[in-house]
């Protein structure tokens, strides 16, 4: 089956080059230039554009730990082609948004400080924390993939060896900092909108991060397939998307239940912009989605899922950035517009992020069927690229 | 200290005193600032005087991932810029809106008053109250302020509103504040709340042992019986063939 009637981004490589290099130069202006002159950021609004795309980028790499944690710990090993693709997109977007922070703090020769420097109140310090420990892990499970490439075995086994522990540790920080970036703004009810600001920040940031990394990884299959096949048989994707479908449902009920509870669905009685932009994450994040992907048909389609991933993924984005700066344009009576350059620096970030994507699919055995032990695994990488795919009995690739 | 907005008169000594303490420039203004730590802005015809308010269970100090920020226990609220990052939580957090942030530098940190901890520490009144002309601002324990403080409201109870902002706003501040009209009208926060800000996020970290050692054993359990069932099934699979189970199998 020829894959079709997907869109594609031609000319990447010329876009991918003028934004990486736009955002070269935009950096370079930020770091000689201060904050001040190069952002549009102000004492009234300390955070913008960077710590929404830092939301973003964590949210969507939440399929690290939800594949790795349905594959290998709770042993659902039909989904294991999609194991690979999603550490990648989890090692790629937190490795992104290391670069953010380090370019939006003020004093960047001073990121280490919170190793050393602790803080046990501090959501922050538990977010620095919970995002370096991850980052290590996430690099100890991408490692095996490059060491294979290169024919160095021995650390595979060493790593195989703490595997499980790893990944159970890698799962429980990623639900403590996905959840913290909610927390985050516990702190600020002052100033958020009462749409947004909710004690339930933390468990609702978790629950639509599960919903956002999954599309991805979807998306993902959907786009890179090899050799004309899918990496997911029909049947599984359609699962996907309906585990999908069930957290949208379990996201919406919390949120809105929330609403009423706090009485801030008067805020949703009038047009205003915080309302419109409460509808439109909402419609097209969740409400939309979701009523595609209850529908057989759509979930068996390839352009019927595209479309609903698509949308949870965008209102994702709809609803972090809402929260990092629509919200906060509530008080005091602010507006933030960020400046060409917070625009380009992001951009060229994003851009670096999806040429190494698709830099690492092209060098590495990212998108191909995996045996379990390295010396088998061994064997796959250098026998004939006929690559096995599962079975519709859901055989799984160990015994196989 | 002890602001009595009915007997301040906009003389702005206070500020003076404190850019000169400070070594900042000498200039009039109306706003905190990175170069005015105090300011006096104008409600109708009273003068209200803002700066850090120097809070008992700080919001900055808690959300500082680096703890450059720390409360000592005679009053200030310190910073230490050695230690900062600029991740501006602080600027993000403090529901008073004290600290500035130096946005034109390359190695920026941010300003706030200091409370004169220096001179505190010499057993120095803080500048400004020592310039204050009136008496509108008054150094001194806090236990004791709070008391003249109520023995001011009780005496003239139609001069002042029945208040003492800052005596539990958000746990308590260091600075106090009697005023005539209501607070509200004054460009105070009302939706602040007595509980301190800090518990709104120590109710979520609280949650972290707990997610890392009950998660941690969960995690573990699942995983343990999900394989076990995957061997169980392999050995009967196997077992039924009639064949001798690979070792690995084995339950």
């Amino acid at each position: 089956m020829k894959i079709r009637l997907l869109p594609r981004i031609t000319r990447w490589h010329p876009i991918a080059t003028t934004l990486i290099l736009a955002g070269t130069l935009a950096a370079i202006a930020r770091f000689t230039y201060g904050l001040g002159a190069t952002t549009n950021l102000s004492d009234e609004f300390p955070w913008g554009l960077w710590i929404g795309f830092d939301f973003l980028g964590i949210g969507l790499a939440a399929s690290g730990f939800t594949i790795v944690a349905a594959v290998h710990l709770f042993h659902a090993k039909e989904y294991e082609p999609i194991v690979r693709p999603a550490i990648l997109t989890a090692f790629i977007g937190y490795m992104l948004v290391v670069l953010v922070l380090i370019l939006d703090l003020g004093r960047p020769d001073h990121f280490w400080h919170p190793l050393v420097m602790w803080n046990p109140h501090s959501v922050m310090c538990e977010i620095s924390w919970c995002l370096m420990l991850y980052t290590s892990v996430l690099s100890l499970e991408f490692a095996p993939i490059v060491l294979e490439r290169f024919n160095i075995l021995w650390p595979i086994k060493w790593i195989h060896a703490i595997s499980l522990p790893l990944m159970i540790f890698g799962v429980l920080l990623s639900t403590l900092h996905q959840s913290s970036f909610g927390s985050l703004y516990l702190i600020v009810p002052n100033r958020l909108h009462a749409l947004w600001y909710t004690p339930l920040l933390p468990v609702l940031f978790f629950i639509s991060c599960l919903a956002s990394g999954i599309s991805m990884i979807l998306l993902e299959s959907l786009i890179f397939s090899r050799g004309g096949r899918d990496l997911l048989p029909t049947r599984l994707r359609a699962n996907l998307a309906k585990v999908i479908a069930v957290i949208l449902a379990l996201y919406f009920v919390v949120r809105v239940e929330n609403l009423l509870a706090r009485g801030a669905w008067h805020d949703l009685t009038t047009v205003t912009y915080f309302s419109l932009a409460f509808y439109a994450e909402m419609l097209i994040g969740f409400v939309i989605p979701f009523g595609l992907l209850v529908v057989e048909r759509v979930r068996n389609s390839r352009r019927g899922l595209y479309a609903a991933s698509l949308l949870v993924v965008v209102g994702f984005a709809l609803n972090r950035m809402n929260t990092a700066i629509t919200g906060l344009e509530n008080y005091p009576a602010q507006t933030y517009f960020p400046s060409m350059i917070e625009i380009f620096i992001m951009l060229g970030i994003t851009a670096l992020g999806f040429s190494a994507f698709s830099f690492v699919v092209k060098h590495l055995p990212i998108f191909e069927p995996v045996a379990v032990t390295p010396r088998v695994r061994q064997e796959a990488v250098t026998a004939r690229p006929e690559p096995v795919f599962l079975t519709r009995h859901g055989g799984d690739l160990e015994s196989s | 200290m002890l602001i009595d907005l009915t007997v301040c008169v906009g003389c702005n000594v206070c500020q003076g005193a404190c850019k000169e303490e400070n070594q900042l420039p000498p200039s009039e203004e109306k706003y905190l600032s990175l170069t005015a730590y105090t300011a006096l802005s104008k409600y109708n015809d009273l003068y209200i005087r803002r700066m850090c308010q120097h809070c008992d269970v700080p919001t900055c100090v808690s959300v500082c991932p680096v703890a450059a920020l720390s409360k000592a226990d005679t009053g200030p609220v310190a910073y230490d810029a050695e230690k900062c990052i600029g991740c501006r939580y602080c600027l993000q957090a403090c529901p008073y809106h004290v600290p500035k942030y130096e946005w034109s530098s390359t190695r920026p940190r941010i300003q706030k008053c200091k409370f004169c901890a220096p001179r505190l520490a010499k057993g120095l009144q803080p500048a400004c109250a020592e310039a204050c002309p009136t008496g509108a601002t008054v150094f001194g324990e806090r236990d004791e302020l709070l008391l003249e403080a109520a023995r001011r409201v009780s005496a003239e109870p139609t001069k002042y509103v029945p208040r003492i902002y800052g005596k539990d706003d958000v746990g308590g501040t260091s600075m106090l504040y009697l005023s005539p009209v209501p607070f509200e009208q004054l460009g105070f926060d009302a939706r602040l709340g007595k509980i301190p800000m800090p518990m709104l996020t120590m109710s979520a970290l609280s949650k972290v042992p707990n997610v890392l050692s009950v998660g941690g054993v969960m995690l573990g359990g699942i995983w343990w019986i999900t394989n076990r069932r995957t061997e169980v099934a392999a050995f009967e699979a196997s077992e039924k063939k009639g064949e001798t189970p690979r070792p690995e199998d084995k339950p």
